[in-house]
């Protein structure tokens, strides 16, 4: 059985709903006077962040201390000058320090994967966010707010909903993640950026894709906003920040062709002024700042899932 | 010296011969042959080829001498049934100047494996700025015929273009990594639904073709040879066919393609591992242009194969996928790999896999003493080659001083088991002597 | 792959095998008299916060609430409390699905909670109770009321308020249903020697 969360494709149907469910009761956790339960007492969760995340890091080290685990956060820079040895040598290090799982956060697609079957460590990998590859809890938590909003936070909640995800998807690794796992659950996804923004082989992918922003807004039960580099100007995928903004951004006079009941939502860090605008972003249909606190609850459940009994509760088989 | 005497042996596939050799050369080809003092081979059921020549090869030596030296490459080579290979420049310092090549050179000749061919850069330091001393290079003791920057492509026109004219003076050929520098900054795998759905930068097969497209339109324009190394796409293939079509139309000027191994068997679905001992450049590619390479190299559009052999060391491959280093090792498995893919399919008889892997690449890079046809007076080069057999490739039993084949755990029919250099056996029994 | 059920949580199709101890009516008269105990031991209904253990603690729970309400007139708070996260053998098995935990509005601080669950066993379970309700608050006193106690401790833990003891043997196994969650209200002992 799987001891890693490496892609939200490791998840079936049940699983995430299973980690949707499990979130709920730990969201309750919040409004006891003692927010820590004991399930993970003894564990040792390493945070292996080679990308600066402060956000990231912050949400895994409290969902791991609030089941009672003993966190070590290492940061380190792994430069494209210290290549591997940055990733496998830190590896042998925290398998000789017992960690019972790996958190890990690196800015190579495919870094995850190479530590769950390299052979370096025997903890749990999850992955917490890969080059532009996947980025699982993320989608989870984004999935599990969604959820609570359309869904009512029952089973097949999110059946038939509609989301939108809008922008560079080609660099996402949200955007990836959200796109398996909201299928998954059985939701249509729609992603709408410029021509240079998607990657090639989208087509493949099992969602519908537009340039046309205008067009899809209304349809959407959720809007999410992906963070937009402005630096992207210089490789070409468009002119402008300011024909990007004017094309793809979400301001106000595009929220209000959104139906009553549709949420927007962003996973940080927000460009504001770029994809979205500030009055957007603070807007009541905006459910930004729930999702970081849905992170923890979330991650708290991957975590209790993954680690809290003898064998993983969650994904396939090996 | 010893002479030789190999019993029946298949030459190129055919009836079993016997050949005598002595001082150097082949003295005698024909059935029931006998020789007092010689010693004799039995070459029952193995496959008589001209000695292999591999116009593609990174020896490593000056530089990294951790991942090869000539030494350890040319004792792999030998082992791959190959008398003579083309080291590439893109040693450190660069082999482009008449002292390097020659440097080079010497050390092929004090190892004693087999015979070393230096090739010259075609840009100082590989840096596509101006033209290396190709001249004095071709004057030299290595008397280099072959110039590549590969590695790195010659993608500016105008030096592409003097390059291919300054040649002709000496009968060199220009042999162009065809990859344009800008599609593929920071490429990591084949552009195509899986780079997308892994996350990992995509290598356009458009930045091999219109390269290729422009430089043989360069070298129709000035009259030239040029040589395209590792083609790796379909598309590549129908623009070198409709080259050479055009050349042959014209006369005046020529087109000759390599194809590798590993390009000619494993697809990008390797990649979904994330284990860079898949990572190459050109990266591998689907399994439609596998077919087209083949198709390619069945009808001649693709002269030549030709290993790119790519030590690295360990640290190098046992790392996250984008900070390894690209390349396969190639030529202990070179044969077995066109039996299991050309051979065995019947695309190619042991005739074509002679002309593909021994007389055009000498051709090509003007080597007269390899590529001979297995004739009495012809220098005694060559290899026996047993098919029946069938091996698990073992990365540790490698000639080679790196470990990075894609083959390990794999079984392929076929194993070298002599291999004879102007009549002195380099391998014997599939042993290096 | 799916979580592991607490073995609380597994639903019981109505079994052919072993002998019935308790019906339908045997088990309301049972809780009406558990309600009544309550309301004598604790001089009335004042400061009482039920907490049923899920899952079949939490309708036997209710139920004995909404006697208590019927007869002091008064409405009892009731709740869920799961214990899945305190269990101490949670790494011997396939991490477990949590079940619901609803603590009333009114909180567990200074007031008297009894603890509901079907069958007292070998105490762990109600072990796992207690820590759990540590972490939710101080109550003032903490009773526990069971449909059936079959015997064999392991943990000093004893019932105060108890619907029917059932000694039975280790070979046996005790099968509770009820009603909400089974479709019928029994209990039956199958296994060993009938």
């Amino acid at each position: 059985m799987k001891r890693h969360l490496l892609s939200a494709a490791d998840l079936s149907r049940d699983d995430a709903e299973l980690v949707l469910t499990t979130a709920d009761e730990m969201r309750s956790l919040a409004d006891r006077p003692i927010k820590k339960l004991p399930a993970l007492r003894g564990r040792t969760v390493v945070n292996l962040f080679f990308e600066d995340s402060t956000r990231t890091r912050i949400s895994f080290e409290a969902a791991a201390k609030r089941l009672s685990a003993d966190v070590i956060n290492f940061a380190a820079k792994g430069s494209s000058l210290s290549k591997g040895e940055s990733l496998k040598d830190t590896a042998l290090t925290l398998e000789a320090m017992g960690a019972d799982a790996v958190v890990v956060r690196h800015g190579s697609s495919g870094a995850p994967h190479r530590l769950a079957h390299s052979g370096w460590v025997r903890s749990s990998v999850v992955n917490a966010g890969d080059g532009t590859h996947e980025h699982p809890t993320q989608a989870l938590l984004d999935a599990f707010t969604m959820w609570k909003h359309l869904g009512e936070s029952k089973p097949g909640g999110l059946e038939g909903r509609r989301v939108a995800i809008v922008g560079d998807v080609l660099h996402s690794r949200v955007a990836r993640s959200n796109a398996l796992l909201l299928r998954t659950l059985g939701a249509e996804v729609t992603l709408v950026a410029p021509p240079t923004l998607f990657p090639v082989g989208v087509e493949s992918w099992p969602v519908e894709t537009s340039y046309d922003l205008d067009g899809v807004l209304p349809k959407a039960d959720a809007v999410m906003m992906l963070r937009v580099q402005r630096e992207r100007m210089n490789g070409g995928f468009f002119p402008t920040p300011r024909e990007y903004s004017r094309r793809y951004g979400l301001d106000a006079r595009r929220m209000a062709t959104l139906q009553d009941h549709t949420i927007v939502m962003h996973p940080g860090p927000m460009v504001r002024g770029m994809e979205i605008t500030a009055d957007v972003a603070d807007s009541a249909r905006s459910v930004i700042v729930e999702q970081v606190t849905n992170g923890v609850a979330v991650r708290m459940a991957v975590l209790y899932l993954l680690l809290g009994g003898a064998e993983p509760a969650v994904g396939g088989e090996e | 010296m010893t002479s030789y005497l190999i019993k029946n042996a298949s030459i190129l596939g055919g009836a079993p011969t016997d050949l005598l050799l002595e001082e150097g050369v082949i003295a005698q080809v024909d059935t029931g042959l006998s020789a007092k003092d010689a010693e004799v081979v039995d070459a029952s059921g193995l496959v008589a080829l001209p000695g292999l020549v591999d116009l593609h090869t990174h020896l490593r030596e000056p530089g990294r001498e951790d991942a090869e030296t000539v030494d350890s490459g040319t004792a792999a080579a030998a082992l791959g049934g190959f008398t003579a290979v083309h080291a590439m420049a893109n040693t450190d310092p660069v082999a482009d100047t008449a002292g390097v090549v020659e440097q080079v050179w010497r050390l092929g000749r004090e190892a004693g494996h087999c015979d070393v061919y230096p090739v010259g850069a075609v840009t100082v330091g590989l840096a596509g700025e101006r033209l290396a001393e190709l001249g004095a290079m071709a004057d030299s003791a290595a008397r280099v015929r072959v110039f590549s920057d590969d590695g790195k492509c010659v993608s500016d026109a105008v030096l592409m273009r003097r390059a291919l004219e300054y040649v002709k003076a000496f009968d060199g050929v220009i042999a162009q990594h065809a990859q344009e520098p800008r599609l593929t900054e920071g490429a990591q795998m084949n552009e195509g639904e899986l780079s997308g759905r892994l996350g990992l930068a995509g290598w356009p097969a458009v930045a091999e073709e219109a390269v290729i497209a422009r430089d043989c339109l360069l070298a129709a324009h000035v009259g030239s040879r040029l040589h395209v190394c590792h083609v790796s796409t379909a598309g590549s293939v129908e623009i070198v066919r409709d080259a050479k079509a055009r050349a042959a139309r014209e006369g005046g000027w020529s087109v000759t393609a390599e194809v590798c191994p590993h390009h000619l068997l494993l697809t990008d679905e390797l990649a979904t591992t994330y284990d860079p001992i898949y990572k190459v450049n050109p990266p591998l590619r689907t399994s439609r242009d596998v077919e087209a390479l083949r198709a390619g190299l069945a009808d001649g559009t693709i002269d030549v194969v030709a290993t790119d052999h790519a030590p690295h060391p360990h640290e190098d491959k046992d790392c996250e996928w984008a900070a390894a280093a690209f390349g396969m090792l190639g030529l202990e498995t070179a044969l077995s790999i066109v039996q299991e893919t050309m051979v065995d399919p019947g695309l190619l008889d042991w005739a074509g896999v002679a002309e593909r892997m021994s007389h055009a690449p000498a051709r090509i890079g003007r080597v007269a003493d390899h590529g001979r046809s297995l004739e009495a007076g012809q220098p005694a080069n060559l290899v026996l080659y047993d098919p029946a057999v069938r091996r698990v490739v073992e990365a540790s039993e490698s000639a080679s001083l790196s470990r990075n084949t894609p083959y390990a755990g794999m079984e392929l029919p076929g194993r070298v088991m002599a291999t004879f250099l102007r009549g002195r056996p380099t391998v014997l029994d599939g042993k290096l002597q | 792959m799916c979580a592991q059920p607490s073995p609380a949580q597994q639903e019981t199709p109505p079994s052919s095998g072993g002998r019935t101890v308790l019906d339908d009516r045997d088990i309301a008269r049972a809780l009406t008299r558990i309600s009544h105990e309550i309301l004598e031991r604790n001089k009335g209904a004042g400061d009482l916060v039920l907490l049923g253990i899920p899952s079949r603690g939490v309708p036997l729970a209710r139920r004995i609430a909404e006697r208590i309400a019927a007869v002091e007139g008064d409405d009892v708070p009731v709740g869920s409390l799961d214990v899945t996260m305190y269990r101490d053998d949670l790494r011997l098995k396939p991490a477990r699905t949590l079940m619901k935990t609803e603590i009333p509005p009114g909180g567990v601080d200074g007031k008297v909670v009894v603890l509901v669950d079907d069958v007292l066993f070998s105490g762990r379970t109600i072990r796992a109770a207690l820590d759990a309700l540590n972490d939710v608050g101080r109550p003032a006193a903490v009773r526990l009321a069971v449909l059936v106690d079959r015997g064999h401790r392991e943990l000093p833990i004893r019932a105060d308020f108890v619907g029917k003891n059932l000694p039975t043997s280790l070979v046996e196994r005790v099968r509770l249903s009820i009603a909400e969650i089974d479709g019928q209200d029994g209990v039956r002992i199958e296994g060993g020697a009938q």
